[in-house]
């Protein structure tokens, strides 16, 4: 576990930089882990933000299928907001953990 | 009399029919299961089938052996649920009612998923071995192939056994090497995920096997198409990667069943509270196995541990009684890493694989998360115990439906 301050705010996140309480997130944070990953906010990226933090608060696995059909953007879309490894940059963005598999 | 009706006569659906006879008094509830399958196949095998290392024989029994006296077997094919009506409607015209309903229909490869997988060039030179039919010729195709580019390949998960496709590229490093051609063949792993272990504690202590391997890793690959005409996967970021021969595990999805009857999510998974394995969907059906949509892994020994769970919270169920939140997503796979050894991983929703001892805490004789020779003996000796004592419903010695933290070597710090 480790801290670091973004924007001003001190928050916990893990070896990966990917926060450990979902509470510690707000935009100021995101904005500054999105230009870490050369990512520069449009309102686009921040509803695929909302809907991905929405699905983690429901505990539904999020996958990228389920994102291409989430009526926001479809895969091709969501590779050019969050190119090479959108489901992991933009998870790491919204604050909700990297999706792994079992090991 | 009250009927309790089964769908899918698979791992699970078989374990819950033998677990509940036993549970439910004969006299008041009927037991039936549904599955238009004639063989019962120990999937686990189908790992090994492309290296000959065991017979089609040795993983085909009859679907009928297995299910006990006392349930009644219907060999058709469901059309749907109607649960409003607590009925389920086969494709014969039957229909069948219910007060108590498991859904066990598990989940099947969909290589139509993905453009281009199921053209001409399907169990050619692009195969699968999440099937009987695609193990089997993919051993055919093993026997003859002279080598080059090998492509052992994930299209998205979730997946059934997720560290089969892992274990099948270290199997592929043993094979041709004892072929004497291992220098003939690339071997290469593309994964939709971060890499080919995701998990802290694993990544540390399992990523030397893949140099020691010599297996090249493509990560985070999501596979828009395959173009045929030039042998080479494509991704939605323009990635490209280049096969002679492709082994992927294809989209996996849950029975359309579940979308004919309203209420499958967008991969045919049926909603399931992830404790108590009761279904979002209505509270008198209940979901057991692959068939859910629970973030634990899609694997026999999942359905095992889950088997407890169902089988009280059923019971529970029909006394009117709260049920158990005791589903922790204990899972347990044995991993063939190639050259007679295998490692054990035992883990669920919270705690992550890590090293130790199993079943018995301290002493074993079983190693976690470490390659052995014994852990492979393990799990050639699980085809005995899935077909004597898991699906019958018996508990395995020594090992709990929960997770046991003893004898784990759990960092408490982080």
């Amino acid at each position: 576990m480790n801290e670091k301050t973004l924007a001003g705010f001190c928050i916990r996140c893990n070896d990966q930089g990917y926060l450990t309480d979902l509470a510690q997130w707000n935009k100021e944070v995101a904005v500054e882990i999105a230009k870490e990953e050369g990512i520069d906010m449009t309102n686009k990226h921040w509803e695929v933000i909302d809907y991905l933090q929405d699905q983690c608060r429901k505990e539904v696995a999020i996958t990228i299928r389920k994102v291409g059909k989430s009526g926001i953007v479809n895969i091709k879309e969501f590779y050019q907001l969050f190119p090479k490894g959108p489901l992991k940059t933009a998870s790491k963005i919204a604050g909700i953990p990297k999706p792994v598999s079992c090991i | 009399m009250k009927n309790l009706l089964i769908l899918g006569a698979g791992t699970s659906g078989t374990m819950m029919s033998n677990a509940l006879r036993k549970a439910l008094p004969q006299g008041q509830w009927n037991i039936s299961i549904v599955d238009f399958e004639d063989t019962h196949y120990y999937q686990p095998g189908f790992l090994f089938l492309p290296f000959d290392l065991y017979t089609p024989k040795q993983l085909k029994r009859d679907i009928k052996d297995f299910i006990p006296k006392g349930v009644n077997l219907i060999q058709q094919k469901i059309d749907r649920i109607e649960k409003e009506k607590n009925m389920v409607l086969l494709q014969n015209g039957e229909n069948i009612f219910y007060d108590i309903l498991v859904i066990a229909t598990g989940c099947n490869i969909a290589p139509e998923e993905i453009e281009g997988m199921q053209g001409p060039s399907w169990h050619k030179t692009i195969f699968d071995f999440y099937t009987f039919e695609g193990a089997k010729n993919l051993r055919d195709k093993l026997k003859h192939w002279e080598g080059g580019k090998l492509v052992v390949h994930i299209s998205e998960m979730p997946i059934k056994c997720p560290v089969a496709p892992l274990e099948f590229a270290f199997l592929c490093d043993s094979f041709f090497a004892d072929k004497k051609m291992r220098d003939k063949v690339e071997i290469t792993y593309v994964t939709p995920m971060s890499g080919a272990f995701t998990k802290p504690v694993a990544t540390k202590e399992l990523s030397y096997l893949l140099e020691q391997k010599n297996i090249k890793i493509v990560p985070d690959f999501n596979i828009e198409k395959v173009d045929t005409d030039n042998n080479k996967i494509i991704d939605y970021g323009g990635q490209e990667v280049e096969y002679d021969l492709l082994v992927t595990v294809p989209t996996n999805m849950g029975d359309e069943m579940t979308l004919r009857s309203g209420f499958g999510d967008e991969l045919n998974y049926v909603p399931t509270n992830k404790f108590t394995l009761q279904s979002k969907v209505k509270e008198n059906i209940f979901v057991i196995g692959d068939a859910t949509d629970l973030p634990a892994s899609k694997a026999g020994s999942v359905a095992h541990f889950q088997s407890d769970t169902l089988t009280e919270n059923i019971q529970l169920f029909i006394a009117g009684k709260p049920l158990k939140e005791s589903f922790d997503g204990h899972s347990n796979c044995f991993i063939e890493t190639g050259n007679g050894k295998a490692l054990l991983i035992d883990f669920n929703y919270d705690q992550e694989p890590v090293k130790g001892t199993f079943p018995i805490p301290g002493i074993g004789p079983l190693r976690l998360l470490k390659e052995s020779r014994i852990n492979h003996l393990g799990k050639r000796a699980f085809k005995w115990i899935y077909w004597n004592i898991l699906i019958t419903g018996k508990p395995i010695p020594f090992v709990s439906s929960r997770m046991k933290i003893a004898g784990k070597e759990i960092n408490t710090s982080e």
